[in-house]
Formats: C-alpha cells, structure tokens, sequence
C-alpha cells in the first residue's frame, strides 16, 4: 500500500491509516497477558465467598495443600497485606472511607469475594484445590438492594458507614428553586432504575508476576488500563519501595473501564509470587468475570424538572442513589458514580437552577468500578425523557423543545459551575432529525399497522479532565495531567512515550500521527512507548476519553520541543540563527537552502558531541507535559433511532440508527467511528439486554453468557454516522475525546424511540434494561 | 491419568502426552504455544477460540484433544504467510477496521474461513447472521461484517476473472 495515498493535504492527522496494531493482532501474534510463559511458573485461583454476607469463622487449607500440584494456599493472615483504601478529600458527612482487603479477613461482603489464594503446577489442579477448601461462615442478613440498604435498621455492609452510606453529597441548590418549582407552568418527573451491568472486556483480567533477582524487582505484567497505580497500590500492600515494583502491561482486550481501577486478585497473585519466588499466573475465568469482577451501573433516579409555558427549562431537581456494592474502588471511590451524576446533570441544556442529592450507598454485591460513560448513559437518559414528557405535558414537538433550550452560545458556564467550550449542540440535533426525515423514517412512523418509533438523545461528554476538574470532585488522589518523553535515535527515528495505554484504541497508530505532523516523519518511523512503570514516568492511564486530548497533546508537546532542539543543533551546524531554520516536513531541518537530515544531527548528537553548541546536553530528547487548564472539552453528540416493537413478543427491533457526533479534529476517522459504533452497541447492550441481579439471599443470578444476554450482530444494527467539526481550542490538535459517547447517547434514544413507539397505548417505560415483558404488556392493552 | 494423542495442527503432526480433561484450546495455546486462539468464556458462547476441524468452525473450547485426532485442525496462524504477509480476509479485517483490541478476532478470521469455504457465494445478510455465532465488545459488529463481505466479494470476484480467463 503507498502511505502516501493515506495523507490528507501532507498531514498524519485526519487521514484513516493502516493500524500499526493490526498486523500482529490478525496474525494470531499479539501478545495478552495470558499469552506469557514463564519457566516454572505457577497458576492461581481463589477460593471465592460462598456468602453474600457472612462472619468468616475458619478458614481451613491443610486439604488443599494436599492436592496433587497444589505447590501452595495462602489466606489473608497467611499473606498479612496492607488493605487497598480508595479516599476522598471530604468530611465525614459527605465520604465514609472504607478499607478494601486483598484476601477478606474476617468478614465476607458478596459472594465471589476472594477469600484465599490456591497456587497450583497447572490451571487444572489449582481448581481441584479450590474444592477443598473449608471456610466456615457465620451468616449475616444480606443488603441486597439499595432501598434495602436505606432502610432503616439495616443490617450494616461496613461497621463505620452509618446508613449504609459511602457517599452523599448535596450540591448547588440554587436560590429560589423552591418557588421555581412551586410556581411552574408545568413540572414533569421521571422515577427510574437501571440494571446492574459488567463493562465485559472479552478479555477478562489477569496477571503474570514474578521476583526477578537480577534486577531485584516484582516484574508484574497485568492487563490493567492504569499501570502505575497499580504499583503504587501493589508497593504498598506488599510493603516495597515502588522502585521494587515494575508494572508492565502487554496486549488488552478490552477495559472499558473494568480494568481502571486495582484489583484484588493481582495483588495477591503478586504477593504469592513474591512470597514463593516464582512466576505466578492468574487468569479470572468468565464465571468469576460475570459475578466476582467490578460492575457498574445500578442506579435509582428520582428527578424532577420545571417548564414554563413556552416550553423554556426553569429548573431541575435530582435525587440520585448508585449501589455500589460492597467496598470503594481505588483510585475512584464509590463516588465514582454519583459524583459524576450530581456534576453533570444538566446536560446540553440551559439550566438556570439546579439541585441535587448524590448518594453511593454500599450492598452485599460485587463492587464497582467505572465503565465507559460512568453516569452520563443515565442522566443523559434521565434528561432526555425529562424533556420528553414535557413535550407530551405542553403539547409541544420533543425535538422543537430540545432545541429551545439546547446551549447555542458558548462558551457557557452552567448552574453547575462547569463552563462548556465550543460545540454543535443545535447542528447535531438538526442533522440527525434532517437525516432520519431525508431516509423517510417520519412516513415509516405514521403508516398503519406497524408500532414504530423514533426517539432522540442530546448530550455532551466532558473528555479530557485535567487535575482541575478532579480536585473539584475532591478526589484525594487526583489524576489529570499527561507526561511525554520523546528520544531521537541515531537513524532520525523517535520513540515517545506516553502515560495513557490503550486497550483497542489505537493509540500505536493515532499517536504516532500526532507525532508524525509535528515532526516531518512518516509514521512508521514513530514509536509509541506505553504500559511500563520503568520506562515512563508516572502516568494515569487510559479512561474518561482522555488519552488523545491529554496524552496527544503531551506527545505533541514533546515532538515541538525535540524540534526545536533539533533546529538549535542545525543553526550552530550551519553557522546561522535560530529563526532562519525550520523544519522541512521531511525529516530534516533547513535553514535557506541548506538542510541537514534528522539522522545527520543525531549523528553529530551522539557520536561527535564535541560538535554540538556549548552547554547542550549529548543526545537528542525531550520532555514536556500536558495538563487541562480549566473544565476540559466537551464533545457532543445526537442520536437518532428507529425501533419496531414486536406485538407478539414485546422484542424491540432497531431499524435505523443514526449518530451526528462532533468530537473536534479526528486525529482518524475511521477509528473515531469504530469508537462510536462499539459504544453505541453497549449502549443498546444496556437499554435492552444485560443485567446483574441477585436473589434474596445475595446470590448471583447471571453466571454465564446463558444469563447475562451480549447482545450479537443480529441484535445490533449497522451504524450511519455524519462528523461536524468544532475543534477544541486548548487540546495541541484541536481533538477532543471520542471513547464514550456511543455508549452515553444510546439508551437514552433507544427507550425514548419505544416509548414513542408506544404512544397510543398510555404506557410509558422509564427502567432499562426496557423490560420486554412491559413492552407485551403495554401492547397488549393498548391494542 | 495421561492420555498419548496425535494431533496435525496447521500441516504439522504433533505427539502429545496429556491428561484427558485438558481442552483443545488449552492444548493448542498452551502445550503447542499457538497462542493466537484466545479464551473469552470456556462455555462456547463467546466463539473466542473458534478453530477449524476438517474445515468447519468449532469451539476449541468444547472439544478434548482426543475428539479431534486424525482431524486437520486449523488455528489463526495457519492464514498469514509464512513471511508474515496477511491474507486477503485479514486484510480486509484491517482495512474496514473490523479489529479494535483484536482479542475476539481470531475467532472471527476461523468462523469467516470456514463459512466462506463452505458458502462462497453468502450474501451481506447470510454473512451478518454468522457473524452472530461469536461475540465482539469493541466494534458493534458492522464492520466485521463488512469486512468479511468484502473479501467474499472480491474472492468472487478473482474466481470469476479466473474462469474468465480460462475461456479466453
């Protein structure tokens, strides 16, 4: 293929290029985690809590150690490990901090809880082992929901949170919403709950780690999005200096946030490790992955909105509740969830008051982590059926409404004390019902005899949250900025590192564009160093759609400053000044009609220094970092949906989708989309399809893909997807972040489009996943 | 118990001494090092580990090795050249970004061989529904299925040229 014919007016940046991932990935060559052989490495499984909510009496190995290849089982007084403590930075009324143990120790909170760690020759006879374990519970009663949880006289889920209450936070209230609402045209509410749901990387976790004495290290390969947080947490529950611990992360499949926050089971397959001075592997299985990883998603909305007349939004007031299972997660915190609801709920829309009462309450089920989204898929949708049912309630058009209240002059600061920078709030909205209506979907709707419908999602997405924007959350540990080291070798081609670690986003490729424009190299001649504690200095990983506006910008930063090192170098070479060079865009610098080729300088850089200008360092590199000065960027976006119920079944069917997004400059489009088709399928995948739940005693009731229903490619439909363009002023491309938004805007459109379709029966359908059995029902009546 | 078992993986004959209830999958990943088929459920849902036997697609992970001896068994490394150069499926995957974290492809290059093998001439709807049998959780599928349509359609294509030359 000519690499020529991928660049866009000589640029990297904009034009779909083959994927540097791609060729070792299709070839069966990648390299996951549980890819990795060690010579004499053991494999570990976890003896798992049997109880959602027990006193652990005894726990009992003597039988498991005498399994054939079992080499050894450990439990949590046998390993003595500093517990993982996720913290806010607020008082004892708004955060109770709560300690996550690596093994539980005394008490078990969910069933699936690891309880101790079984290392075995193989896979095979560490399972064996699992089943001979005795553990003794004294069973407590089980919290199994959130209203459970309040209620009063609960059984208490932590001795030390009062209430069953991790997080509650009231914030805003603005002056006069009372008599707002009292004196409103029309007030409209929306109560909803929705499901419980795993981020479900097809890659589940895992971990490979062994003591190396050469280097004197715990070697840790893990498949995790955020590796140095991953050694600080390791360092410090194993008590090592974090120089002790290397963290490296190999191929992923898939995070989606699952794998953002530090894990148990790495910790203590770790420490095994450690404590046997051998490699140790632990692989979760789909069965652990389903009931025992980190969830998502199970929140309980009461919300309320006022109208004036004229259809203008006069207010919203919200009650928020997350279930956040059974401990905080680190670095995030149960108030994860509805810290990100309470800061972001008024959306695309002009707000002028607000009030809201956030609250993570903890459960005896398996805790949480973020995923892909976190809280906007429900405020968006909680929103956007605000709105719907105001149209309804003024007799007004549901679009029409939206785009009288849709923020248009930017940039706008909120009810919410966030400012939003430039986006096409009103021109995607516009598109998207232009483009369904152009289709003929408006006529399809109308005709006879068929239950169709068609509903809408506005949102916006904040990306790039730099350290400003986490202080504000209190956040005691406050992710943010993005370092970048770049080194030139002697043949002109660099290395970059960078902080963030992609998991399928392409950030081998994407950055390398980045890099590739602001240096004159093709991008085959740019390589992206991620995923190793020791090579890069610390970095936050990859979530919250930050990695291209904050780490590209920082790799962008980088690649500025070794060219202008570099062009220092060409003018002393060339006896001229600093202003008369300039890079050529090929590789070299020129200064007049003279140039000098990268290699030419890194020539004279390393293997004849004496050359080079007094008091310039040898080599050829550069650092430079990147933070987010004020609210970050947001990308916006509107989906458009079509469904056909099915009478006979309460089955939902999606005849058309369409997605306007606008995330900046698309550093490549064609993965811009793919992120927008693979977010919007797990938000289908939420509006219509997974769920966790539990019986009564706490019990998982989704342990398989038999229960927990992915939706496949007969249930997700092909994706028509039209770019706008507002580039983001601060990012150093202009980009803002595309990882999230599929994911944010579809449940929101798809339930509105049922509940459209749905419009002559009376019924209306708030919760998701939508149950079918409502739909038949509704249907049914309706008739 | 240990079980003696011959297998012919991708062309090559391979004597194995293992214990029965050890699957296909791990075998083939872990005592052949072709790591290239992955994991994704151990419930032959997800289709992750999707091999061929005697050319048609199965769940390596649903299979013992001594179900599959005398059988061609086929895993993803057998579809690039041996110099690395991709095949025309592969090759369509990564231009219609049919791929993103690559960890259920494998299992979508094996199902598409098969298919195609057997239904060279599937259209865009029979190919969307064998798409189905496996699970994806970063494309939302279109492009998987584009891509596989694609290859059909140019493998038809070359066949077609073929015969047309052969009668020129």
């Amino acid at each position: 293929m000519n690499e020529a014919a991928f660049r866009k007016d000589g640029a990297w940046v904009g034009a779909s290029v083959p994927r540097r991932e791609d060729p070792r990935l299709l070839a069966g060559r990648g390299r996951f985690v549980d890819d990795i052989t060690l010579p004499g490495m053991l494999h570990a499984q976890f003896v798992r809590s049997t109880e959602a909510h027990a006193e652990i009496r005894s726990v009992d190995l003597a039988e498991v150690r005498a399994v054939p290849g079992v080499v050894a089982a450990f439990d949590a007084a046998d390993l003595d490990l500093r517990d993982i403590t996720a913290l806010l930075d607020r008082p004892a009324a708004e955060f109770v901090p709560t300690a996550m143990p690596v093994l539980a120790r005394d008490r078990v909170r969910y069933v699936g809880e690891p309880v101790a760690i079984v290392v075995a020759r193989d896979p095979y006879a560490a399972e064996d082992g699992l089943e001979a374990a005795v553990v003794e519970y004294a069973p407590l009663e089980p919290v199994v929901s959130d209203t459970a949880a309040l209620a009063p006289g609960a059984p208490l889920v932590h001795a030390e949170a009062a209430a069953n209450t991790l997080v509650d936070v009231s914030m805003f209230a603005t002056e006069g919403i009372e008599e707002t609402f009292a004196e409103a045209h029309t007030v409209v509410r929306v109560q909803t709950r929705t499901g419980r749901q795993n981020a479900l990387p097809l890659e589940t976790r895992g971990v490979v780690a062994d003591w190396d004495d050469r280097d004197e290290q715990l070697r840790v390969q893990t498949c995790s999005q955020v590796p140095h947080q991953v050694r600080t947490v390791l360092a410090r529950c194993v008590g090592l200096d974090e120089k002790r611990v290397r963290v490296t992360v190999p191929d992923m499949g898939g995070g989606f946030g699952q794998k953002c926050v530090v894990g148990r089971e790495e910790i203590a397959a770790a420490a095994a490790a450690l404590r046997l001075r051998r490699p140790v592997k632990w692989i979760e299985d789909r069965r652990d992955a389903l009931t025992a990883s980190f969830l998502a998603r199970e929140q309980r909305y009461d919300v309320r909105a006022a109208f004036s007349a004229d259809g203008e939004i006069l207010g919203i007031d919200a009650d928020v509740v997350c279930d956040m299972g059974a401990y905080s997660c680190y670095p995030f915190t149960a108030g994860i969830e509805p810290l990100m609801a309470s800061a972001e709920m008024p959306s695309v829309y002009t707000v002028p008051a607000y009030r809201v009462r956030a609250r993570a309450v903890t459960t005896n089920k398996a805790p949480t982590a973020p995923y892909r989204g976190v809280s906007r898929p429900q405020y968006v949708m909680v929103v956007e059926r605000l709105f719907e049912k105001a149209a309804r309630a003024l007799g007004l058009d549901a679009v029409e409404l939206r785009r009288r209240n849709l923020i248009t002059t930017f940039p706008y600061t909120g009810v919410n004390a966030v400012t939003y920078d430039p986006g096409s709030y009103l021109e995607s909205l516009d598109l998207c019902e232009a483009t369904l209506r152009e289709e003929g979907w408006f006529d399809r709707r109308a005709e006879p005899g068929r239950v169709v419908g068609i509903g809408f999602a506005c949102f916006s997405e904040r990306t790039g949250y730099g350290s400003g924007a986490f202080a504000q959350r209190r956040m005691a540990v406050v992710p943010g900025f993005d370092l970048s080291q770049i080194t030139m070798d002697l043949d002109g081609t660099v290395a970059v590192t960078t902080g963030t670690l992609s998991h399928g986003q392409s950030h081998e490729t994407t950055m390398a564009q980045i890099v590739a424009d602001r240096l004159g190299l093709p991008y085959e001649r740019v390589k992206i160093v991620q995923g190793d504690t020791d090579r890069i200095t610390y970095g936050w990983g990859s979530f919250a759609s930050r990695s291209i506006t904050i780490g590209g910008s920082a790799v962008a930063a980088a690649s500025v400053k070794l060219g202008e090192r570099l062009r220092e170098i060409a003018a002393h070479l060339l006896g001229t000044d600093l202003d008369s060079t300039a890079l050529d865009g090929d590789g070299g610098v020129r200064a007049g009609d003279r140039r000098l080729s990268y290699a030419e300088l890194a020539d004279v850089a390393y293997l004849r220094s004496h050359l080079l200008p007094k008091g310039l360092d040898p080599g050829l590199s550069a650092t430079a970092s990147f933070d987010v000065d004020g609210d970050g960027t947001f990308s916006n976006a509107t989906h458009g949906v079509v469904v056909e119920l099915d009478p006979g079944t309460g089955g939902v069917r999606i005849l058309r989708y369409v997605c306007v997004e606008d995330c900046g400059v698309a550093i490549h489009p064609q993965v811009v989309e793919g992120q927008a088709r693979g977010g919007i399928a797990q938000g289908i995948a939420g509006a219509l399809f997974e769920q966790v739940t539990y019986d009564e005693a706490g019990q998982p009731q989704a342990p398989s893909f038999m229960e927990y229903k992915v939706p496949t490619a007969a249930e997700i439909p092909d994706v028509r997807i039209e770019h706008l363009e507002t580039p983001c002023a601060f990012t150093e491309s202009g980009a803002k972040g595309a990882g999230e938004g599929g994911t944010i805007g579809a449940p929101a459109a798809v339930l509105n489009a049922v509940n459209d379709a749905l419009r002559h029966t009376g019924t209306e359908l708030d919760d998701t996943p939508i149950p079918r059995e409502s739909i038949f029902r509704a249907l049914e009546v309706g008739r | 118990m240990i079980q003696l078992i011959e297998l012919t993986v991708n062309g090559e004959r391979h004597d194995l001494a293992v214990e029965p209830r050890r699957t296909l999958v791990d075998v083939l990943r872990h005592d052949l090092g072709l790591t290239g088929t992955h994991v994704g459920c151990e419930h032959g849902i997800c289709g992750a580990c999707t091999v061929l036997v005697d050319g048609a697609p199965v769940r390596a992970c649903l299979m013992f090795p001594a179900q599959v001896e005398g059988a061609d068994i086929r895993t993803v490394e057998s579809l690039a050249a041996p110099d690395g150069t991709l095949n025309d499926l592969q090759q369509c995957f990564s231009a219609h970004h049919g791929l993103q974290c690559g960890f259920c492809t494998p299992g979508f290059l094996m199902l598409a061989e098969g298919y195609l093998a057997e239904e060279p001439d599937a259209t865009k709807e029979e190919i969307r529904e064998v798409v189905a049998s496996n699970l994806c959780r970063c494309t939302g599928y279109q492009t998987i299925v584009e891509a596989i349509d694609d290859c059909a359609v140019r493998r038809r294509a070359a066949l077609q040229q073929q015969l047309d030359g052969s009668t020129a």
